[in-house]
């Protein structure tokens, strides 16, 4: 299976798990109480979320806390922001040909 | 004029969805014509440095446009639009596709469906293009490629070309 930073926020509540722990660290459990699902189905959101690296279990003490990996978030806004920037830029082209059109028109 | 034209991007990774809205400061048959004629899409299709070149255009349901992008080495990618459904002015639907010169599709680049709804928005016109991929993987890959593309293009020669305006 494949381990990327798509395929973790290709699932709802992973993507709400991230939110989540992006105000605070928290621990399993207390991530568990925010959804209605099996403690289980969360550790396993968990395990994925950390084999693609966008979390990060810290001990401390007798417990786990999770914390968001931010650098690799910004992986993703990265992506995008560079797809994103070809259509404003062929956009902007666009502009260009209708001011001309309109001057022709005139 | 100096209002912002609207302008909405989003990626929809769970549905494989690029949503993609524009304003245009024009009325609708303008825009319409920007979409739909190659003499005019081959000027502002693909983004600076590249370039488009159309190979054929046949505008009608079932027609297609074979065009390439040319690069600023003479590099040339092919893609090829197939026309499935055409409401004037209005919608059109078009399947997008890899291919080379001859148009033969390359099956194992990212092809997607094509959604494009032209409305009015008081004397402007809003473009509203839907993208939607087969699967996560060919929309990431197709995201990827306009990493890579977005480096050269973005970087290199976008602030060269708008510095010179």
């Amino acid at each position: 299976m494949r381990r990327d930073i798509f395929q973790a926020i290709a699932d709802p509540t992973r993507r709400a798990i991230i939110t989540l722990i992006a105000l605070q660290a928290m621990t399993p459990n207390a991530i568990a109480d925010n959804f209605h699902t099996t403690r289980q189905a969360v550790s396993k959101h968990l395990r994925i979320l950390t084999e693609c690296e966008l979390v990060k279990p810290k001990q401390e003490g007798r417990e786990i806390y999770y914390t968001l990996e931010i650098e690799k978030m910004k992986e993703i806004d990265k992506w995008i922001e560079q797809f994103r920037k070809i259509w404003e830029t062929r956009f902007s082209q666009l502009d260009n040909v209708l001011a001309t059109i309109k001057k022709q028109k005139k | 004029m100096s209002t912002p034209l609207f302008f909405d991007f989003t990626v929809d990774k769970q549905n494989n969805i690029i949503d993609i809205k524009r304003e245009f400061a024009a009325d609708r048959s303008t825009v319409w014509d920007c979409y739909t004629r190659s003499e005019i899409l081959d000027k502002w299709w693909m983004p600076l440095p590249w370039r488009s070149k159309t190979k054929s255009m046949d505008f009608r349901e079932g027609g297609q446009w074979h065009y390439a992008a040319v690069g600023p080495n003479g590099e040339e990618h092919w893609s090829i639009t197939t026309y499935v459904k055409i409401d004037p002015q209005k919608q059109f639907l078009a399947n997008d596709a890899f291919c080379d010169s001859d148009g033969n599709i390359n099956d194992a680049m990212p092809k997607s469906k094509w959604t494009m709804n032209f409305s009015d928005v008081d004397k402007n016109t809003l473009v509203h293009g839907i993208m939607q991929f087969s699967d996560l993987a060919q929309l990431e890959q197709t995201i990827a490629m306009g990493f890579k593309e977005g480096l050269t293009m973005a970087m290199e020669s976008l602030d060269a070309i708008l510095a010179k305006r």
